[in-house]
C-alpha cells in the first residue's frame, strides 16, 4: 500500500521563541525534514539608512545604537571610523584604547548572548542563558559605569569617546578580567562534555570554507568554516595592530564548530583587554573636532570586526552637515543569506539550531 | 474467590510478607476515605510539585523564584491556578470540536487512575490490585492518547507535529520501560505494588541499578520531560499539542503534566526506593518516608531539566531501540540468572556484582553508541 504524502507549510514566526525577535522563516516540511525554507524579514524595519540623511553626523551615532542592541558599543564605533575616514580626523591614544577596551568587551557579551541563545535554542530549559546574562550584567555595569547606560551606550564620538573613564572603572575591570576566564571555563566544562550536545550541534549545518567565502559571510561564521578572516588583523584600525592575540578559526564550519570559534574568542579578547589596560596612555579623549561637522564632497567606507563580523558604514557626502548616503553593511543580514544552503535537508530542530549559530539580531537585519 | 468488594481483593498467599493491615470500617468508608485522599493528595502534590520545581530550578538558575505571594511564595500556586481558571475559555473555529474538548479529560484521567494502587503506607492504597505494577504500566500510557486527540483535533500544524512525535516517543521507550520494571518483579516475586515495597529489604535501585536508569530514563521520555520534552519543545513547536487550549482546559493539561510527574515519582520510589520503609520511624509515619523519596526523586528530575539540552526526535527514537532496548533485555537476562542459579547468594553480593555490571555495560554502550554525527532516520 502506497500512502500519499504531501508536504506542508509551516511559519516559524514573526512570533516565536526562537527567532530572537521579528523574524520569520516559511518552513515547507515533508514531515520534520526541511525541504525549503524562505526566510522573511523586514518586521524591525524602520528605515534607519534614510533616516540618517536627515540628520548631521554626531546626531546620526544614536540610530547606530539601535542597529544591534547587543553590541551597540561596536556599532557606535564601526560608524565613527566611517566618519573619521570621511573627514579626516585623528583620534587620541587614549580615546583609541578605550575604544578598543570598550568593543572587546561588547564582543563578550555579545558572544555570551550568542552563545547563551543558540543553547536555549537546542533545548537546556534557560539555566545556560542566565549563566551567560550573569556575566553579562557585570559587563553592563562597567558601561553603566563609563556613559550611563546599559543597553544603547551613545558612547564613542566622531574624534573620541563621551567622557573618560571614572577611577573605580579599572579596578572594576580588573575583578572582572580576572574571573571571565573562569567562568567561561566553567560553561565549557558543563557543556563540551555533555553527550547530547556534541549531538545536537556537530556534523549540523556544516558550512564549506568556499560557501561561506562564497556568501560573503563574516565574523564566528566565517571562521568557524575554516577560513582565518578578521578584520582586527587583516585591515587593522584603531589600535588593534599593537596587540598580540589569535583568530580561533573552526576546522568543518559546522553549529559546534561556531560555537567554539565563540569562545574563544572571548578568551582572546580578555587576552587583548589586558593589554589593552597594561598599555593605556595618558591624554586627551577627543580630538578637535568642529561643532557642526561638514567633511568635505566624497565617500568612505569604515569597517570594524563586530562581535557578529563585518560591519560597516558606507558614507557619501555632499559637504553639507548631514549625510548625504548611509549605508550599511549588516553581518547579520549577509550571514544569513547562508540560512536556506544551511538548513535545507536537517528537521526542525537542527533548523532552530542552525539559526541560533548564526546569531542573527534583527534590529541589525532590518535595520 | 478474589472479591474486589472488600480488603479480600489481595489472596494473603501471594506473598507470605504480606499483611494487609486492619482498617476499621467495610469496603465503602475505605473507598470513600480513600478517593477523598487521593484527591486532596493529587491536588495538593501538583500544586507542591510546581511550587518545588519552580523554587527549585531557579536555584539552578541562580535566581530567586516566587517569593512574594504568601510566606516564601507558598501560595504561588494558587495563584496560578486562580489565574489559568479565570482565563477565556477559547474554542479556536476550525478545530475538530468534540476531539478537542474531550482530549483534556482522557489525557487527566489516567494520570489520576495511577493513584489508585500506590501504596502510601503499608497496605494504604485505595486497592491493593494483585497485578498493581501492570496496572500502573497500562493506565500510565493512556494519557497519551489524549495529548494526540488533542494534537489532532487542534487543527495546528505545530501541535499536528507534536502529536506525532508523542506517539512515536510513548510507543518506543513503553518497551524498555515494561522490560526494566520486570526486573524488579523477577526479584520480588510480586506484582502487587505493596508487595514489592514488602520484598525490599534492601531497596531495588541497589539490586537493580541499571534497571533504575533505564526506568528512569524511558519513563523521563514517558512524561515528556527534559532530554525527552520533544513533545512542547518550546523552541521549535512553540509549546506543542496544547497551544491552542487555554483556561480550564489548558489547566488540565498542565495538571496532567504534573500529575505524571507525581506518578512516576511515587512509581520510583515504591519500586526502587523501597517506598514507605525507612529508618528512624515507627511504621505508622511510613507516608513521612514515602513524601521525601518522592520529592527527592523529582528533585532528580528538575535537576535533569535544569542541566540538559534536548535531544532530536531521531537521536530520541535511536536512544530508545539502539540503546534502553538491549541494555534492558541484558538487565533482564542478568536478573534471571541470578534468581534462577543463585537463589541463596547474599542479596549484598548481587548488589556489588549488579553495581559492576551496570557500570561495565553503561560503559561498553556509551562507547558502542556514539550519536555523535551519525543520523537515523525516522
Amino acid at each position: 500500500m502506497v500512502l500519499k504524502t504531501e508536504t506542508f507549510i509551516l511559519n516559524a514566526g514573526p512570533q516565536h521563541p526562537s527567532t530572537h525577535g521579528v523574524f520569520r522563516m516559511r518552513f515547507t516540511l515533508d514531515g520534520e525534514v526541511i525541504q525549503d525554507v524562505e526566510p522573511v524579514f523586514g518586521y524591525l524595519h524602520r528605515g534607519i539608512e534614510k533616516l540618517a540623511e536627515g540628520l548631521t553626523y554626531p546626531q546620526d551615532i544614536v540610530f547606530t545604537d539601535r542597529l544591534d542592541y547587543l553590541a551597540s558599543m561596536t556599532n557606535n564605533q564601526a560608524y565613527v571610523v566611517a566618519v573619521e575616514k570621511l573627514a579626516g580626523i585623528e583620534v587620541p591614544e587614549r580615546a583609541e584604547y578605550l575604544r578598543v577596551i570598550m568593543a572587546e568587551l561588547m564582543r563578550i557579551s555579545s558572544h555570551l548572548m550568542a552563545v547563551g541563545f543558540l543553547l536555549n535554542d537546542i533545548g537546556a530549559f534557560l539555566t545556560p542563558l542566565l549563566y551567560m546574562y550573569r556575566e553579562r550584567e557585570k559587563i553592563l555595569d562597567l558601561y553603566d559605569m563609563v556613559c550611563g547606560q546599559r543597553l544603547t551606550y551613545n558612547y564613542m564620538r566622531i574624534g573620541g569617546v563621551s567622557q573618560d573613564i571614572p577611577e573605580e572603572f579599572l579596578p572594576a575591570l580588573q575583578r572582572l578580567i580576572d574571573s571571565l576566564p573562569r567562568f567561561i571555563k566553567e560553561y565549557e566544562q558543563l557543556l563540551e562534555f555533555n553527550e547530547i550536545l556534541l549531538m545536537r550541534t556537530k556534523n549540523v549545518g556544516t558550512l564549506s570554507k568556499e560557501a561561506a567565502i562564497n556568501f560573503s559571510a563574516a565574523g564566528p561564521v566565517l571562521r568557524g568554516s575554516g577560513v582565518k578572516w578578521d578584520i582586527r588583523k587583516a585591515d587593522p584600525y584603531s589600535v588593534y595592530n599593537r596587540f598580540n592575540f589569535e583568530v580561533p578559526v573552526g576546522v568543518k564550519g559546522d553549529v559546534y564548530d561556531r560555537y567554539r570559534v565563540r569562545i574563544e574568542e572571548m578568551h582572546q579578547s580578555i587576552n587583548i583587554i589586558k593589554q589593552a589596560v597594561a598599555q593605556l596612555p595618558q591624554g586627551e579623549i577627543m580630538a578637535k573636532v568642529s561643532r557642526v561637522l561638514k567633511p568635505a564632497k566624497g565617500e568612505a567606507y569604515g569597517h570594524i570586526e563586530g562581535p557578529k563580523g563585518e560591519l560597516g558604514f558606507y558614507i557619501v557626502s555632499d559637504g553639507s552637515a548631514n549625510p548625504y548616503r548611509l549605508h550599511i553593511r549588516p553581518p547579520s543580514l549577509i550571514n544569513l543569506t547562508a540560512l536556506r544552503e544551511l538548513v535545507i535537508g536537517t528537521k526542525i530542530a537542527d533548523a532552530m539550531a542552525i539559526f541560533g549559530s548564526i546569531d542573527i539580531c534583527v534590529g541589525e537585519v532590518d535595520r | 474467590m478474589m472479591s474486589i468488594f472488600g480488603r479480600s481483593v489481595l489472596p494473603p498467599a501471594v506473598h507470605p510478607a504480606m499483611l494487609a493491615p486492619d482498617w476499621p470500617s467495610g469496603f465503602w468508608s475505605h473507598l470513600i476515605i480513600f478517593i477523598v485522599i487521593l484527591f486532596v493528595f493529587y491536588i495538593f502534590m501538583a500544586m507542591a510539585f510546581i511550587y518545588f520545581e519552580r523554587r527549585v530550578i531557579s536555584r539552578f538558575q541562580i535566581r530567586i523564584g516566587p517569593n512574594r505571594i504568601g510566606p516564601f511564595g507558598l501560595l504561588q500556586p494558587v495563584a496560578d491556578v486562580i489565574k489559568i481558571l479565570i482565563k477565556e475559555d477559547i474554542v479556536p473555529n476550525n478545530v475538530d470540536k468534540w476531539i478537542y474538548l474531550l482530549a483534556p479529560a482522557v489525557a487527566v484521567v489516567p494520570s489520576i487512575l495511577i493513584f489508585a494502587v500506590i501504596p502510601f503506607q503499608n497496605g494504604a492504597s485505595l486497592i491493593d490490585l494483585n497485578i498493581g505494577i501492570l496496572y500502573v504500566v497500562a493506565i500510565s500510557s493512556i494519557s497519551v492518547v489524549g495529548l494526540v486527540m488533542a494534537g489532532w483535533s487542534s487543527n495546528n500544524k505545530y501541535s499536528l507535529i507534536s502529536a506525532m512525535r508523542v506517539i512515536a516517543q510513548v510507543v518506543s521507550y513503553e518497551i524498555p520501560m515494561a522490560l526494566a520494571i520486570i526486573g524488579v518483579v523477577v526479584f520480588s516475586g510480586t506484582l502487587s505494588m505493596n508487595g514489592i515495597v514488602q520484598a525490599q529489604t534492601v531497596p531495588y535501585i541497589l539490586l537493580q541499578p541499571l534497571g533504575f536508569v533505564i526506568y528512569f530514563l524511558a519513563s523521563m521520555a514517558e512524561i515528556n520531560r527534559t532530554p525527552f520534552d520533544l513533545l512542547e519543545a518550546e523552541g521549535e513547536i512553540v509549546a506543542g499539542f496544547n497551544i491552542e487550549y487555554s483556561g480550564f482546559k489548558f489547566a488540565l493539561f498542565y495538571l496532567t503534566e504534573y500529575a505524571e510527574a507525581i506518578g512516576v515519582s511515587t512509581i520510583i520510589t515504591t519500586i526502587y526506593l523501597a517506598g514507605w520503609k525507612g529508618p528512624f520511624l515507627p511504621p505508622a509515619f511510613g507516608i513521612v518516608w514515602f513524601l521525601i523519596k518522592v520529592f527527592a526523586v523529582f528533585a532528580l528530575i528538575i535537576w535533569v531539566r535544569a542541566t540538559l539540552p534536548r535531544l532530536r526526535i531521531d537521536q530520541v527514537m535511536g536512544f530508545a531501540w539502539k540503546c534502553l532496548l538491549p541494555l534492558s533485555l541484558i538487565n533482564l537476562l542478568i536478573t534471571g540468572a541470578q534468581v534462577v542459579f543463585w537463589p541463596n547468594l547474599s542479596q549484598w553480593v548481587i548488589v556489588g556484582v549488579n553495581f559492576v555490571l551496570a557500570g561495565l555495560l553503561i560503559a561498553l554502550w556509551s562507547r558502542f553508541f556514539k550519536l555523535t554525527g551519525d543520523k537515523v532516520e525516522v
